[in-house]
């Protein structure tokens, strides 16, 4: 009797497993998205995608920021890892492709990849083999919240030099209002300043010239200069008191709580901002402003190129071949469109831009459309280590604990040690 | 701390002394406890400690970034990097600062209030479990509710300097009050601790001691300083030590106040590990810090152990 019931429970259980087994693949999907508007629409995708292949399951698994890149070489390595990753491509993925953790998927993507931007599959391209599709760009630039520039008589869409923007704070500090906020404890919004500096400074070629070493590389001139005009910013104390104390939501929250006139962010943050203020609601479409990074009198860089990011998708190692079929899916026009159309982000699929309706992500989105040298964030570019270099010796920049030579030596020493 | 249990084997040759050492075991029957308790025991630890410690030393000599296998061989020049980084020397600084507010500030405090507290009276309980409920507290959610409490904007210690018309200071915004606001908070967290420490010696102590002290003429203070306070020498050896140990290892309560920051002003050893070797993917240079920092642990641990804990 006994024997009999236990082999029959045997059965059973043998038959669900083995049934749970064809019925099911699991995509285990890695994201940072902190914004609940937008999650949505990506848990629709991945709903709509699981309709369309049967047996499929799509799972959303949520890492904040600091923490996926503190967590990202142990996660790969585990044998439970995510089978899609979020990337910042650069020197990050360069790490990750050469240890051997990502999937090449150049054959899957085949017949996606000619409808997507060109510049920014070459950011997930490593000697010829793709290893994850983008579906984002975004520009670094100056938020401003008008009805406070307002209060000292300040013009956002007239700054257009350093010295506009010095003027501008100047202004605003006579007028009691507090300029910029910066989450400073993050250290990585303040390398903004630096190195977009850098990039009105020096150009396309300065930087490739760095990263070759030549002029003394990030010793150079440019970068010199780079912290000298950051210095004079600094020095007018422009940030919100505080602010090396600062997290980034913690920033982001403050300019949406209409306590600082400006602020140097992703432009992203033009959501986000909303999410973290303290009533939900954060500076209204139309109290909100853009500029782009000031030019500099003399400097070798073009007012049209850009800093930013481009964010993509990476299958690792191992994954099953639906997790390449979902990250397609994800860029395909239908969808991008749809996000784009959403106002979430800017679309990385050639023709999908049309659809972005709200007129601050159309300018983002022009801006980025004209820019012929995007120059992706030094602190993903250079690699784990020496990007922290560089956030850090910013954040002692702004402390005053640096001066620019020094930041530039220190840039220049981490990438000559180069691990 | 496991390391150092401080026994000498007298100059008897090694394996007459194993065979010795069997002998006298069987003969007690000490021989089956042995074989059937050592090896869990001697298993986790190595597992957990001997092969960690032995893996930083091994990775502490590549460059290598956490991914694959370690194959770039650079010899000590990740502890030649370390000792060139400015975080690291702020760090031992910030460690030595640690233990130094601890036995000059924790620990008479913590003594005091345990000599007031041992004795029974109405409410002592009660004060006991108010003055030990921070250690109880968890490191991150004490660092979250320490950095609300120091929030220029919003923040008790704001209300505090706004009520006397005073501008707040952001003390974890800045490298000169980081620290000290790290400072305060190990002392708020930990005195508790060692309150409790004593207050437990104390209650072991004969009570006749100090009766016949008194009976002798002695007067409170004498009593207090001749009596009770030597009798309580090996408790606050015990402390001590505790308190180094909680200095080398102090991570948790710094990562959710500062980082560290700014400018590495906060740094300790552990949380410079962190944001310096496992932050930025340089597990080599990471595990050479965590050489280091063993290194010493292992020397206080030895040393103290020698020296003051000999006869407890």
């Amino acid at each position: 009797m006994n024997v009999f019931k236990g082999s029959l429970l045997a059965v059973g259980a043998l038959a669900l497993s083995a049934g749970a087994v064809c019925a099911q693949t699991t995509v285990k999907w890695l994201h940072l998205e902190v914004n609940p508007a937008q999650i949505k629409i990506w848990e629709e995708v991945a709903r709509e995608f699981e309709a369309k292949h049967p047996g499929t399951k799509v799972q959303m698994q949520f890492l904040e920021n600091e923490s996926y890149k503190a967590k990202l070489p142990t996660l790969l390595q585990s044998g439970d890892r995510p089978h899609i990753i979020y990337s910042w491509a650069g020197g990050v993925l360069k790490a990750q492709i050469d240890a051997g953790v990502l999937e090449d998927i150049t054959a899957q993507t085949k017949d996606i990849a000619p409808t997507i931007s060109a510049g920014a599959l070459a950011a997930f391209t490593q000697g010829g083999k793709v290893y994850g599709l983008p579906f984002a760009q975004s520009q670094v630039g100056f938020l401003y919240n008008k009805a406070l520039m307002a209060k000292a008589n300040v013009d956002g869409d007239k700054i257009k030099t350093w010295d506009d923007l010095l003027a501008a704070v100047k202004a605003l500090k006579a007028a009691g209002v507090t300029p910029l906020t910066v989450g400073g404890a993050d250290k990585w919004p303040l390398h903004f300043y630096w190195t977009h500096l850098a990039v009105r400074v020096g150009g396309k070629a300065a930087f490739e010239a760095a990263l070759r070493g030549e002029n003394g590389g990030f010793e150079s001139e440019t970068f010199q200069r780079s912290g000298e005009l950051m210095k004079q910013l600094v020095d007018l104390q422009p940030f919100q008191n505080g602010f090396l104390g600062f997290k980034n939501p913690q920033s982001t929250g403050y300019f949406g709580d209409g306590k600082a006139a400006m602020s140097l962010v992703i432009s992203t943050v033009y959501h986000q901002q909303k999410a973290l203020a303290a009533d939900k609601v954060g500076i209204a479409d139309d109290k909100i402003g853009w500029f782009n990074f000031p030019t500099i009198p003399g400097g070798k860089g073009e007012p049209t190129d850009t800093l930013g990011g481009i964010n993509g998708w990476l299958v690792t190692k191992g994954a099953p071949k639906e997790a390449v079929e979902f990250v397609k899916y994800f860029v395909s026009k239908d969808v991008q469109m749809r996000l784009a159309g959403a106002n979430f982000l800017i679309p990385v699929v050639k023709g999908a831009d049309a659809a972005v309706s709200n007129p601050f992500m159309r300018n983002i989105a022009q801006n980025l459309a004209r820019s012929n040298y995007h120059q992706n964030f030094y602190d993903q570019m250079l690699g784990p280590s020496v990007g922290r270099v560089v956030n850090d010796a910013s954040a002692e920049l702004a402390g005053g604990s640096m001066t620019p030579r020094q930041v530039a030596k220190a840039v220049q020493d981490a990438w000559k040690q180069g691990n | 701390m496991a390391a150092g249990s401080g026994q000498h084997p007298a100059a008897i040759p090694f394996p007459s002394m194993l065979a010795n050492a069997y002998r006298s075991a069987a003969a007690n029957g000490r021989l089956a406890a042995i074989v059937l308790f050592l090896p869990p025991a001697l298993l986790l630890f190595t597992l957990f400690v001997v092969m960690p410690v032995a893996e930083a030393g091994w990775y502490g000599v590549y460059n290598w970034n956490g991914f694959g296998k370690p194959t770039n061989w650079v010899g000590l020049d990740n502890y030649r990097f370390v000792f060139e980084t400015r975080a690291f020397g702020i760090a031992l600084r910030n460690n030595v600062l640690i233990i130094v507010v601890s036995l000059t500030i924790q620990l008479p405090l913590a003594l005091s209030l345990a000599i007031l507290l041992a004795e029974k009276f109405r409410g002592a309980v009660a004060l006991r479990m108010l003055f030990f409920l921070p250690y109880v507290l968890a490191e991150v959610a004490t660092g979250l509710i320490f950095s609300f409490v120091y929030d220029g904007d919003y923040g008790l210690v704001a209300a505090i300097w706004r009520f006397f018309g005073a501008e707040p200071p952001y003390l974890l915004a800045s490298t000169q009050t980081s620290m000290l606001a790290i400072l305060i908070v190990v002392v708020w967290k930990y005195f508790g601790f060692h309150m409790m420490l004593f207050i437990a010696a104390l209650q072991g102590q004969d009570k006749n001691l100090v009766e016949a002290a008194r009976i002798d003429g002695a007067s409170r203070w004498q009593s207090l300083r001749h009596v009770t306070i030597p009798l309580l020498y090996p408790t606050i050896r015990l402390s001590v030590f505790f308190a180094v140990v909680g200095s080398l290892q102090l991570f948790d309560l710094v990562m959710p106040l500062t980082r560290g920051g700014p400018a590495d002003s906060s740094q300790t050893l552990v949380s410079f590990l962190y944001s310096h070797g496992v932050m930025r993917m340089r597990i080599g240079y990471g595990s050479a810090i965590g050489v280091i920092l063993f290194a010493i642990c292992v020397t206080f641990a030895a040393t103290y152990k020698r020296w003051f804990m000999r006869d407890d």
